[in-house]
């Protein structure tokens, strides 16, 4: 299987404090790849590397063999890597639709276009019928939704889901799983979460990666992760004996 | 052009510069805390040249002195302009406070020149036209004067965000505005209090200038420009960096004056803003936005 | 072009096409004062839908618009009082500089991520940077001023921009009309949808694969551009140019007047509010004069003021509330 993303060696500091140290992981290509860790591990810090936000102060960064790292965000976003944001932002003026175009716009010139294809997005993400509002109007699930059908407008081959599951009830976690699970299987779409929401990993993921404090701790099949002492310690939790 | 020439400029520089720096440093506590662009600054202090002004004319109040009523004065002004007004535009869009003080500084300076007129008023005084002499050098007395009573102003400052309760609030406020309403603050009363020591050393800078220059309408817009490029040159938020920025200001203003145009003194002020702009958005004193 | 037409409702179609048919045909009716009072309002309908672009779209507020009016009508000017070069060719040039200035603002704004009132403070220092330059260079006639002689001889000669107000009326209204039409265009364009993404949260387009320097950069070329054939426009109306009152931030804010009072980020909202405050404020001088007031600051103030009640009462601006006002109207007949 090849990778679609090569992390090598990635380090971050920001301002004498070490926000990912020396982290190295491969992405296989159409595979569901978890990122877990307790709070300030460094997983969005992470991702926003790869996102472009930054550079990483050491290391490499390869997209389908090219280097990335030290790229802007709007250039990684047309090689093919779409990302969602922790806290979701949806332009707020701008209605369900039009929020949609904007993703489905940076591969299309035109506007007609670019709608057939975010209605189809939406009818999928089950926002077609709320289309005409206004994002600031939505519910929460509802602009995680959004952000993720957003984000998909853009075509990726890789996409960054932020706890997209933060929030959500059980129902819509596994409304939401489902729809991340149908989207791999049917168009091989590659998946990068970071999540705290175990079911969802479990659920989602062929393979973890666990951070504390930078770290990489451990990287296995989720079942495997569950029952790594490491991980249990830092961030699982012991059973009492 | 000896030595001597250019030491009196760059020292009379200095001192204008720090009454500059008292009339930024209300813009800074303003912007730093309540995070409004008082783009009506240069205005109030007219207002403020105006009313110490009219105080000399008809009471004979010495401008320096009268800065202490027209600061009073103009703190209740801050205070009652936030809480009657500027207070519903808090969390709105930034070009929307904008707009209003905008419409606000249109307002006044319109209005003091149909009260007043657009012809510049001196104000004679005893020791406007005396100067100290130190060694070789001449310094106005009236600069000295007005430039003390900057710092007068600013420590007073400086103390009460230091070493009092009220002003330790203030800081919080600034730095975490949720943290400081979880803890019980009444951050409405405190942005409110902010306006108003923001607009007091307005006021105070307005009447210190009245020794120092003519006042006029026109000035308005120059002050608001003017305090812009020394809070954002010394650093936005930080109080020593409005003092010191109006120092860099007024030896620079001084020293292009002097070797150049007096009509384009205010170019180099312009181009120093766009450098900083561009390579040093801090200041030379403020904390990374 | 015909969607757009089609995009509006019905009652809308109607609306529009009796008010041009009304503008075309009413200097039959109107004085010469009157008429002139139309030119202003055509003009600042025109440039404030010119900074519309930059600013309602593409969320970029600047307050220093009048260098582009300025460098524009200076340049046209220039070129007809050394040349003879009349402004049908000069504004060519005119708008190739303004926009080169265009682009240099917003190369260091958006390069440097100059944004928000840090970028404001950048284009008021580039308006008053040139006002300064232009009030010390005597070939551009410096303070005193720059006057073109009016030659009865040549006032059939449209195209130089010599006639009457009635010639700058027609032209004016084009102009507003055109600019209307082309942000009605651009509204719904690719770019549109890019501009309004920016504009909302600059972070988030960028991680939708947006260019948001080019596209910022490309809303102030426009506007930049824009406001520079206004400025001619207004340069060989006037015949007259001074640096402090062509690059004065007194200017720069009059030309933000109308989009903000009329509606920021919408097609009509710059005629409405041009429609609105230009009759008022020289109405408010005409009260004031025929009552014998001297009050040199009146129409200003009475501008601040309205700015400072539309944006604390109705802060998307006239159009909107008046569009609903209307579109009730409409549901209940």
């Amino acid at each position: 299987m090849t990778s679609l993303l090569e992390v090598e060696g990635v380090t971050k500091r920001f301002r004498g404090v070490i926000a990912v140290d020396s982290v190295t992981f491969e992405v296989p290509q159409g595979a569901i790849f978890a990122v877990i860790g307790p709070n300030g591990a460094g997983k969005t810090t992470l991702f926003n590397t790869i996102a472009g936000m930054f550079a990483p102060d050491t290391g490499s960064i390869a997209f389908s063999g090219e280097r990335i790292d030290g790229l802007a965000p709007n250039e990684i976003c047309a090689r093919g890597i779409a990302r969602t944001f922790q806290i979701v932002r949806p332009f707020p003026a701008l209605s369900v639709e039009d929020n949609v175009i904007v993703g489905a716009l940076l591969h299309r010139r035109d506007v007609g276009a670019a709608r057939q294809c975010a209605q189809a997005l939406l009818r999928r993400l089950d926002l077609f019928d709320k289309r005409r509002q206004l994002a600031a109007n939505l519910t929460l699930p509802d602009r995680k939704h959004l952000e993720v059908a957003r984000a998909l407008a853009t075509e990726p081959r890789l996409l960054l889901l932020d706890e997209v599951m933060a929030g959500l009830r059980p129902t819509e976690t596994d409304r939401m799983v489902a729809t991340l699970r149908e989207i791999n299987r049917e168009s091989g779409l590659t998946i990068l979460l970071i999540e705290h929401v175990m079911r969802a990993v479990m659920a989602l993921a062929s393979r973890v990666l666990v951070l504390d404090h930078g770290t990489a701790i451990a990287e296995g099949t989720p079942e495997a992760i569950v029952r790594d002492p490491a991980v249990v310690q830092s961030y699982l939790g012991a059973e009492t004996e | 052009m000896n030595l001597a020439i250019v030491v009196n400029v760059v020292i009379q520089g200095v001192l204008t510069g720090l009454v500059y720096g008292l009339m930024a440093l209300g813009l800074s506590v303003i912007f730093g805390v309540v995070r409004v662009i008082n783009f009506a600054h240069g205005e109030f202090a007219v207002v403020a040249m105006y009313a110490a002004y009219v105080l000399f004319v008809t009471l004979g109040f010495d401008p320096i002195l009268s800065l202490f009523p027209v600061a009073a004065a103009f703190f209740l002004i801050g205070y009652a302009l936030h809480a009657l007004l500027i207070n519903r535009f808090i969390g709105r869009s930034e070009h929307e406070q904008f707009i209003l003080l905008v419409g606000l500084a249109i307002v006044i300076v319109n209005g003091l020149l149909m009260i007043f007129g657009p012809d510049a008023r001196p104000t004679n005084l005893p020791y406007s036209f005396d100067s100290y002499l130190v060694g070789p050098l001449f310094v106005d007395k009236a600069r000295v004067y007005a430039a003390v009573g900057a710092l007068v102003v600013a420590a007073a400052l400086f103390a009460f965000f230091r070493y009092t309760t009220t002003g330790t609030a203030i800081r919080a406020c600034a730095d975490n505005r949720t943290g400081a309403a979880v803890v019980g603050l009444n951050i409405k009363r405190l942005y409110a209090l902010t306006f108003g020591l923001g607009l007091a050393c307005v006021g105070a800078a307005g009447a210190l200038l009245v020794p120092i220059a003519d006042a006029s309408p026109l000035l308005s817009q120059q002050f608001t420009l003017l305090a812009f490029i020394i809070v954002i040159v010394g650093g936005l938020g930080s109080m020593a960096g409005a003092l010191i920025g109006g120092v860099v200001i007024g030896i620079s203003e001084a020293l292009a004056s002097l070797f150049m145009a007096p009509s384009i003194k205010s170019m180099f002020s312009f181009a120093l803003l766009v450098a900083v702009l561009v390579l040093r958005p801090q200041g030379l004193m403020g904390r990374r936005i | 072009m015909t969607d757009l037409w089609s995009s509006i409702p019905q009652r809308g179609r109607v609306t529009l096409l009796v008010l041009i048919a009304l503008l075309l045909a009413a200097p039959m009716a109107l004085d010469r004062y009157l008429i002139s009072i139309f030119v202003l309002i055509f003009y600042y309908a025109y440039v404030g839908q010119a900074w519309n672009l930059l600013m309602g779209f593409a969320g970029q507020l600047s307050l220093g618009h009048a260098l582009y009016a300025g460098l524009g009508g200076y340049v046209a000017a220039l070129l007809w009082f050394y040349f003879g070069i009349g402004p049908w060719l000069g504004v060519f040039a005119a708008v190739a500089v303004a926009a080169m200035f265009g682009a240099a603002v917003g190369w260091l704004g958006f390069r440097f991520g100059i944004e928000g009132v840090y970028f404001a403070l950048l284009t008021i220092a580039f308006a008053e940077f040139t006002r300064i330059a232009f009030d010390n260079m005597p070939f551009t006639g410096g303070a005193g001023g720059l006057f073109l002689l009016y030659d009865a001889q040549r006032s059939h000669e449209w195209w130089n921009l010599r006639g009457g107000p009635l010639l700058f009326y027609y032209i004016g209204l084009v102009l507003a009309a055109a600019a209307a039409v082309l942000t009605a265009w651009l509204a719904r364009s690719r770019i549109g949808f890019q501009w309004l993404a920016v504009r909302e949260d600059q972070q988030a387009a960028l991680a939708l694969g947006i260019d948001a320097f080019r596209v910022k950069m490309i809303a102030m070329l426009i506007s930049s551009s824009m406001t520079a054939i206004g400025g001619v426009l207004l340069t060989f109306y006037y015949n007259n140019l001074f640096p402090t009152q062509a690059f004065d931030i007194g200017r720069s804010i009059e030309i933000i007047l109308a989009p903000i009072i009329g509606g920021l980020g919408t097609i009509f909202g710059p005629i409405v509010g041009a429609f609105i405050l230009t009759p008022l404020g020289e109405g408010l001088i005409a009260l004031t004069g025929s009552l014998g007031i001297d009050a040199p600051g009146a129409k200003a103030v009475f501008y601040g003021l309205t700015l400072m009640v539309i944006i604390t009462l109705r802060p998307d601006g006239v159009w909107p509330w008046l569009k609903r006002l209307l579109a009730l109207t409409e549901v209940k007949s």
